[in-house]
């Protein structure tokens, strides 16, 4: 019986706590910086696309809702002709960000998406793209990376060595 | 103070009822949050008062379903049963000096029929719904608020003792000297758990247990009928706080304030009490329920009853 009242009078009590309820619209609560919100595709330092198409991000996507095409430039560096999330069917796992070979695509703290019109939730590549390097700044896969691309020759990329030539490698 | 004409305080006392009724859902949602560390509904009007008038007009706006199984017209009848049932006790309750709808000499046994009546609507309700939670809840309200009139009525005989009167009015003017809390502190303890028993609120709330009965006896109610329910239940929270205050609180006697101010100040501290109940203590199983009801409130009721008797026959022999 004691114990009751004791009970009703901490829970009195509480009218004098702090509110945990955060008045969203006008404060906003605050978000990690790995937050998995929004997703974006990120640029390398020079401005060139991060993303080589490698598919990876639509195949490691549980619920399909990335699509891209490949497709080369001159100079022989791959990038995607077109790239398409359909946010109505994200879940928002990061999967994606993390198959991704090049930190092109990214999750970013931010939610407010929300749209009137289901079509408006198709965002292309125009969306997505974002004119900085997102999380990782000065990572620039070309430019580590062996392959050959135009002004990169095989070698000159790096911490690469340049290549052997495998006739002259005399015993 | 003058009496004011009868029939405007017909209409005062519904007009009242219905709104503090209403209004309780507001304050309920609003002292929850307060006990729970948020600030519940707060943007629809001014500190979300209109959150009612736009959860009303949501509830007139509902399909108002009768399922094809149910007995139709007993079903519909059910929630107008609470209501009226409420509503009529609300004409015998003295707010102040003359302002009462109906100075029944046994209001008190009048308010004490009135809420055994209560029982029909909920039993009807889950009877009629021909739906297995809801007779579950049903048959858990009945054998529940059955159980809890019993010592109810006993427990506030010590206060009829100590007035010598069944009239509300009397009781009250017989608490000129000193509140009837002091003498019948266990018969006011009694009392109030016996009213958290009769309007089937947390933590007595076992007849719509949530967790297991879906809604218990109003499962397949909706609109506006569950919306009388809902309100009905309300008021008897209204009525049991109104009558804790002048069974045991002196009704509207206090200094300085007016009558009516001092009445409402003690119902709305017993409103408050019967909300903070719910936000702090849990619900028992229902055997506990029913074993607490008959093997312990109802002995101490008799108990309370056979002292008071004793000593008032020792003190006033001629009574």
């Amino acid at each position: 019986m004691l114990s009751v009242v004791r009970t009703m009078w901490d829970v009195f009590l509480h009218a004098f706590h702090k509110r945990v309820t955060i008045q969203y619209p006008e404060h906003k609560a605050r978000l990690a910086p790995r937050y998995r919100g929004r997703i974006i595709l990120s640029r390398d330092p020079d401005g060139g696309e991060r993303c080589v198409a490698c598919y990876l991000c639509a195949v490691a996507c549980p619920v399909d809702c990335i699509a891209l095409q490949a497709t080369e430039d001159e100079t022989g560096r791959r990038y995607p002709e077109f790239f398409r999330i359909n946010f109505s069917r994200c879940i928002f796992c990061g999967y994606c960000e993390e198959a991704c070979p090049t930190y092109a695509i990214q999750l970013i703290p931010e939610f407010e998406m929300s749209e009137y019109n289901r079509q408006n939730m198709v965002y292309e590549k125009e969306h997505l793209l974002i004119s900085g390097p997102g999380k990782y700044p000065g990572y620039n896969f070309w430019r580590v990376s062996g392959v050959k691309i135009g002004g990169k020759d095989k070698g000159e990329a790096e911490r690469e060595a340049p290549p052997v030539d495998v006739r002259s490698l005399l015993p | 103070m003058t009496t004011p004409h009868p029939i405007a305080t017909i209409a005062g006392v519904i007009v009242v009822a219905l709104t503090i009724a209403g209004g309780l859902v507001w304050v309920e949602r609003r002292l929850l949050a307060l006990w729970q560390d948020r600030y519940g509904p707060n943007r629809v009007g001014p500190f979300g008062l209109l959150q009612v008038v736009a959860d009303s007009i949501k509830l007139f706006f509902k399909e108002d379903w009768v399922p094809p199984f149910a007995d139709k017209w007993l079903f519909i009848m059910a929630p107008a049963i609470v209501f009226a049932v409420v509503l009529l006790t609300f004409a015998v309750l003295p707010y102040a000096p003359g302002v009462v709808v109906t100075d029944l000499p046994v209001s008190l046994l009048f308010f004490l029929g009135m809420s055994s009546l209560g029982v029909y609507s909920v039993f009807l309700a889950g009877w009629s719904s021909d739906n297995k939670y809801a007779l579950l809840g049903a048959l858990r309200a009945s054998a529940q608020m059955l159980s809890y009139e019993v010592f109810m009525g006993l427990s506030v005989m010590g206060t009829v003792l100590l007035a010598g009167s069944f009239n509300l009015t009397d009781i009250v003017n017989a608490q000129r000297h000193i509140w009837f809390v002091a003498p019948q502190f266990l018969g006011f303890v009694l009392f109030v758990i016996a009213g958290l028993g009769e309007t089937r609120r947390l933590p007595f709330d076992l007849p719509e247990a949530e967790s297991e009965l879906v809604a218990g006896f109003h499962s397949e109610y909706s609109g506006m009928k569950f919306g009388m329910f809902f309100v009905g239940e309300y008021m008897g929270i209204v009525l049991i706080s109104a009558l804790i205050t002048i069974l045991f609180f002196g009704g509207w006697l206090g200094p300085v304030l007016p009558p009516l101010l001092w009445f409402f100040v003690k119902l709305f501290f017993f409103i408050g009490m019967f909300i903070l109940a719910r936000a702090s203590l849990p619900r028992p199983r229902f055997d506990q329920l029913m074993s607490w009801g008959w093997k312990i409130l109802l002995p101490l009721a008799l108990g309370n009853l056979l002292v008071t008797g004793a000593v008032l026959q020792a003190w006033h022999p001629m009574r």
